[in-house]
């Protein structure tokens, strides 16, 4: 039987050292490296004991699949394959975690869409997998741009979300993104979302943590329910008693049972605050204008704070690093001050601005702008415009900035 | 300050899960009662006095303790039927410390026997029939104990503990974590030390459990 502990400082086929995760993230030397984050995610899951990868293409996370493959024949990931859609690589990502393995896949847009309905099944059987989502348009007509509306559609089922902003992010996130998942009281699948292309496909300066070390085995004695069992919930559960019986002890179980999976997001906020060190991060929050966003909007948003100091507003920044869980009182706390918040979002609807209202005080603060979507990029000055216009200063007006 | 109280039932047609409310659970050395955290030993103290005070405490193994998978299940499981023996020995006349197993997680329709087992989609049909009013959770599978716990919470007014060996449970009670060999053992060492010294509850409320 794997224990987690007896490992550590023990080597892997491949050489590489089990090492303790916090030695491994923080003390371990760093190297630069200049890498896309396609790249960058092949380079942690490199490090990350994985057992199980199970891939299939859709633009733009078919580069990481494929490079993960390149992994699996260098001898680093258990087991690799292709599935035969998105809906049956989730599927299958879901019988290997059963079995108690350490499984990781990555989807995209309409990959993620169209896979949906077995993502609440991975939080209702407590399986810890890890999906990348790399997210882009869902909708017709076709897009393959950034388009960040499928992250809307994770928040409720039960997995945890975090946004990555950077390579950097989603490279170290990847890795203490199993930590947090696999802890007992939490085991719940991660969709670790970024924008596609702006996050996948650029390059950029990442540290990347020594090749010989990796993280400890996944440890699957302590999962909060049993390895796969034909005859044990949830399996026998999701063919029989729940389904069929109708009485009030069955409504009254699968009613527990949903609020114990809301109950281990609630307990993954304590892993999650301990190893990306705070659910948020902020700057400036005594300012009267806080740009608050998440993803790729938030390094748009350090632009446009910028560009606002050089004609002297001072305006700070909130980024969330999780949306599963909400960093509600964090947000609260952080923008207790402010008279306006700014949150530009890279989707239609404005989902980020409308979680945001729901959780603060005096909600008309909310300036759930600027939108764009379809793989508009986000130019800093719309977001520039948008608060001068808050502030009712006189702006240059430009051309495509959304609703 | 959380307002939220993790106590004795029943608390509602559909009982919110303590973490939910706001209840976190202990870190290593420390326990939580009610959802206070507490330092171990004074959890130990009080699941003591609260096994002492009940007319019918109980345990109740689960999988990972009631099979001998691993040389430390079949330690913990040594040790469990001490610290019943224990309890056995410490109760008074008109007291009854029983020992009842939940083997598996398989729902069992139409209902389970009561009187040999518990289930944990149904617990409560096993706290109503036997009376019991305050119940231990060991070797429980976490999700399963949460359910479990929830749905006694909900429904009957049987006072909880978790003996749980990860990190413990916020829908329980009182909750110790990372439950070994030797915390079990300090249990029966505190139900010895307070032997005599608990008065025995006497209200049964509606619910079939004593308050």
């Amino acid at each position: 039987m794997a224990d987690t502990h007896s490992v550590i400082g023990t080597k892997n086929k491949k050489g590489q050292t089990y090492t303790d995760t916090w030695q491994m993230m923080n003390d371990a030397p760093r190297t630069p490296s200049f890498f896309t984050g396609s790249e960058v995610i092949k380079e942690a899951l490199r490090r990350a004991s994985c057992d199980v990868m199970i891939a299939y293409p859709i633009t733009p996370q078919s580069e990481a699949a494929a490079l993960i493959g390149e992994l699996f024949a260098e001898g680093y990931i258990g087991d690799y394959f292709r599935g035969e859609s998105e809906f049956a690589v989730m599927s299958q990502c879901a019988g290997a975690a059963f079995g108690g393995a350490r499984v990781f896949t990555t989807t995209a847009g309409p990959g993620t869409m169209r896979a949906m309905e077995n993502f609440p099944m991975w939080a209702g059987a407590r399986l810890p997998i890890q999906m990348i989502v790399t997210c882009r348009g869902i909708n017709s007509p076709l897009s393959i741009q950034p388009d960040t509306l499928e992250i809307s559609y994770l928040l409720n089922t039960g997995m945890l979300v975090w946004h990555a902003e950077t390579a950097q992010d989603f490279y170290d996130w990847i890795l203490k993104g199993y930590m947090v998942s696999e802890e007992p009281d939490v085991h719940l699948p991660l969709a670790l979302c970024c924008d596609g292309f702006f996050v996948t496909h650029t390059k950029d300066v990442v540290n990347l943590t020594p090749v010989d070390m990796c993280l400890p085995p996944y440890d699957p004695y302590r999962s909060p329910v049993p390895c796969m069992d034909m005859e044990c919930p949830p399996v026998r559960m999701m063919r029989d008693p729940f389904v069929m019986k109708s009485n009030y002890i069955s409504y009254a179980t699968h009613a527990s049972w949903q609020q114990e999976v809301w109950a281990a997001v609630e307990r993954s906020r304590k892993h999650s605050i301990h190893w990306l060190n705070g659910l948020i991060e902020t700057e400036n929050t005594d300012a009267d204008v806080l740009i608050v966003s998440s993803g790729t909007a938030v390094s748009q948003g350090r632009e446009a704070i910028r560009l606002l100091e050089e004609e002297g507003i001072r305006c700070g920044l909130v980024k969330v690093k999780t949306l599963r869980p909400w960093p509600g009182e964090e947000i609260r706390e952080a923008t207790k001050n402010a008279k306006y918040i700014v949150v530009p979002e890279f989707n239609v609807t404005g989902w980020m601005a409308k979680e945001i209202k729901a959780s603060i005080p005096d909600s008309d603060r909310v300036i759930a702008a600027p939108h764009v979507c379809g793989g508009m990029t986000m130019p800093p000055e719309i977001i520039v415009e948008e608060i001068k216009k808050t502030l009712g200063m006189r702006t240059m007006s430009l051309a495509g900035r959304g609703s | 300050m959380n307002q939220y109280r993790v106590l004795p039932g029943p608390e509602h047609f559909l009982p919110p899960a303590a973490a939910s409310m706001g209840i976190r659970l202990p870190n290593p050395g420390e326990g939580h009662i009610n959802g206070v955290i507490v330092p171990e030993e004074k959890a130990y103290e009080e699941a003591a006095r609260q096994f002492l005070m009940a007319k019918v405490p109980t345990i109740f193994p689960g999988p990972l303790v009631l099979w001998a998978w691993n040389d430390k299940a079949a330690k913990k499981a040594t040790a469990i039927r001490h610290l019943y023996e224990t309890l056995k020995e410490c109760v008074q006349p008109g007291q009854k410390a029983m020992l009842i197993p939940m083997p598996d997680y398989r729902p069992k329709y139409p209902k389970i026997n009561p009187e040999i087992e518990i289930n944990p989609n149904h617990p409560n049909l096993t706290i109503w029939h036997n009376k019991i009013d305050c119940c231990m959770f060991v070797g429980v599978h976490c999700h399963q104990a949460n359910l479990s716990l929830k749905i006694i919470r909900g429904g009957t007014s049987c006072y909880t503990v978790a003996m749980c060996a990860q990190a413990g449970h916020e829908d329980a009670m009182l909750s110790f974590r990372d439950a070994s060999v030797e915390k079990i053992m300090r249990l029966a060492e505190w139900v010895r030390k307070l032997k005599g010294s608990v008065k025995v509850s006497q209200v049964i409320s509606k619910s079939g459990a004593s308050n």
